[in-house]
């Protein structure tokens, strides 16, 4: 196995990295995919307790680079998938305690045992950043459609360029269907027109996905929600399958039900 | 006073016009020196050619604009500055200055009725400059590609923006009024000329190719008109 290092950045804050990539992480390993998830931000870890895996860091990632441990103490296995594992952060320590190198270092360890490396980067575009990015051989950039996390986007894909690492894929998260059909949120198009980068997923607003982040619980557990199969079919994409995106027109009406009833496929 | 200048501007003939030598000193004095020199010879200088011999000093961009632009409200062209600094004549360069007395500028021999062009040279981009970035030179910039938001483009002289120009561009950043900016779609951020500063209204409908330049002290952007700028 050599596994595919994919780093989940933003530049913004709050815009759905850790969810992202809890919910990807969840959804290659329920594919017989193994996974390990890296919690790159260093000082503000998120990603553990989105896993629902807090309660279980004895070691984190710094105590890796620095020595404290070996790498496989520090994994720590999902209760719910055999072939899932995370490294946690460091809470108490910064960015600087680690190094792009240290990176690199690290994930070349852990690529023969995985198929993917998934790297939660801290928002910014600091060291943090520099960390999740150096180690990457894919990376993905989270937006929402509001117009600063698009122009912050457009830094980091700036900046990933710049490091060679490119081109990055995008995600848009949180696009809510009706307020865009009201005209008052950015269409996927208005993104991607000034981004100009391909995009790998559309994940529509979901209040599912609040709800499972205080459990613990992915929603890429749960198919049935619109958000956990958009994070699904975002898997499959970095799989190389192609899946076509969802739709995302708001739940049907009685009336278009019944017109769908009528005229089956018909849009 | 006039001893003192004597010694820090000396003046002599040459083939091509007249040859100043700058001594040692601060460029500001030298400069005021220089200046005052002129106005008080102002018949002999009038309609002169001089070439700038300045040593050792580093000369930026700007200074050397705006000695120019000061000989010129003399009468006095600038046509060549030679200097032991290679930055300084690579910006005279920029500023299409020649930097060899023998060599005086190919304008100045071209005979009338000559349709070879020689232009003037420009930095060239090919790609989108994303939020973040920037671009700045001396003399013209062309991008080829868009200039998203949050990037910055500046110029001493004219910029092309062949896209979508939605960034804050600088056009004439020396202060030369003369300068345009041009773009595929013309919605800045922000768009400076020399020193004037103009927010664009925001447009809707189908982006047209834009020239803005400044008319009568104000930035004005209007569609591109072949009519009008193919036949200047």
């Amino acid at each position: 196995m050599t596994a595919t290092v994919v780093t989940v950045t933003s530049g913004k804050g709050g815009v759905g990295k850790t969810t992202t990539t809890a919910n990807l992480a969840v959804a290659l390993a329920s594919d017989n995919s193994k996974v390990v998830c890296i919690d790159a931000d260093i000082g503000l870890r998120n990603l553990d307790v989105v896993l629902g895996l807090e309660n279980r860091i004895v070691y984190d990632l710094v105590d890796i680079v620095e020595g404290r441990c070996r790498l496989r103490q520090a994994m720590i296995r999902d209760k719910r998938m055999q072939e899932l594992f995370l490294i946690p952060a460091a809470q108490t320590r910064d960015k600087s305690s680690v190094s792009p190198s240290d990176m690199v270092r690290l994930c070349d360890e852990l690529r023969p045992e995985f198929d993917w490396i998934l790297i939660d980067s801290p928002a910014g575009i600091e060291r943090g950043f520099r960390n999740s990015i150096a180690p990457a051989d894919t990376v993905l950039v989270v937006t929402n459609p509001e117009v600063s996390a698009v122009r912050d986007a457009d830094r980091i894909i700036g900046l990933i360029e710049a490091e060679e690492k490119g081109p990055a894929r995008l995600i848009i998260n949180r696009l809510n269907p009706s307020l865009v059909k009201r005209g008052d949120m950015l269409t996927a198009d208005d993104v991607l027109e000034l981004l100009a980068v391909e995009l790998i997923g559309i994940v529509p607003e979901d209040e599912n996905v609040v709800v499972s982040t205080n459990r613990g619980q992915p929603v890429a557990l749960d198919p049935k929600s619109k958000a956990g199969q958009a994070f699904i079919n975002i898997s499959h994409r970095l799989r190389g399958e192609k899946v076509p995106f969802l739709n995302l027109e708001e739940k049907d009406g009685f009336f278009s039900r019944l017109t769908k009833m009528i005229h089956p496929g018909g849009d | 006073m006039v001893g003192e200048n004597n010694l820090t501007v000396q003046i002599k003939g040459v083939r091509e016009g007249l040859l100043i030598t700058l001594g040692e000193g601060d460029w500001l004095d030298l400069e005021s020196a220089l200046l005052s020199h002129i106005d008080e010879r102002a018949n002999f200088f009038k309609g002169a050619k001089i070439a700038l011999e300045v040593g050792n000093h580093v000369l930026h961009a700007a200074e050397m604009g705006s000695l120019r632009d000061k000989l010129s409200e003399r009468g006095v062209s600038l046509w060549a500055i030679t200097s032991n600094s290679p930055k300084t004549e690579q910006i005279a360069q920029v500023l299409g200055l020649a930097t060899r007395l023998s060599a005086p500028r190919p304008e100045r021999v071209v005979k009338p009725l000559d349709t070879n062009l020689t232009g003037e040279s420009a930095a060239l981009v090919h790609r989108t400059l994303r939020s973040g970035f920037r671009l700045a030179n001396s003399g013209h910039i062309i991008v080829i590609g868009d200039v998203n938001p949050g990037a910055e483009v500046v110029a001493g002289g004219n910029i092309v923006v062949w896209g979508r120009l939605r960034g804050v561009v600088h056009a004439g950043a020396d202060g030369n009024e003369k300068a345009v900016v041009c773009a595929l779609d013309m919605t800045p951020t922000q768009l400076r000329i020399a020193d004037l500063i103009a927010a664009l209204p925001q447009k809707k409908g189908k982006p047209q190719p834009e020239i803005a330049r400044v008319k009568d002290g104000q930035v004005i952007a209007e569609i591109w008109n072949y009519k009008i700028e193919g036949g200047r």
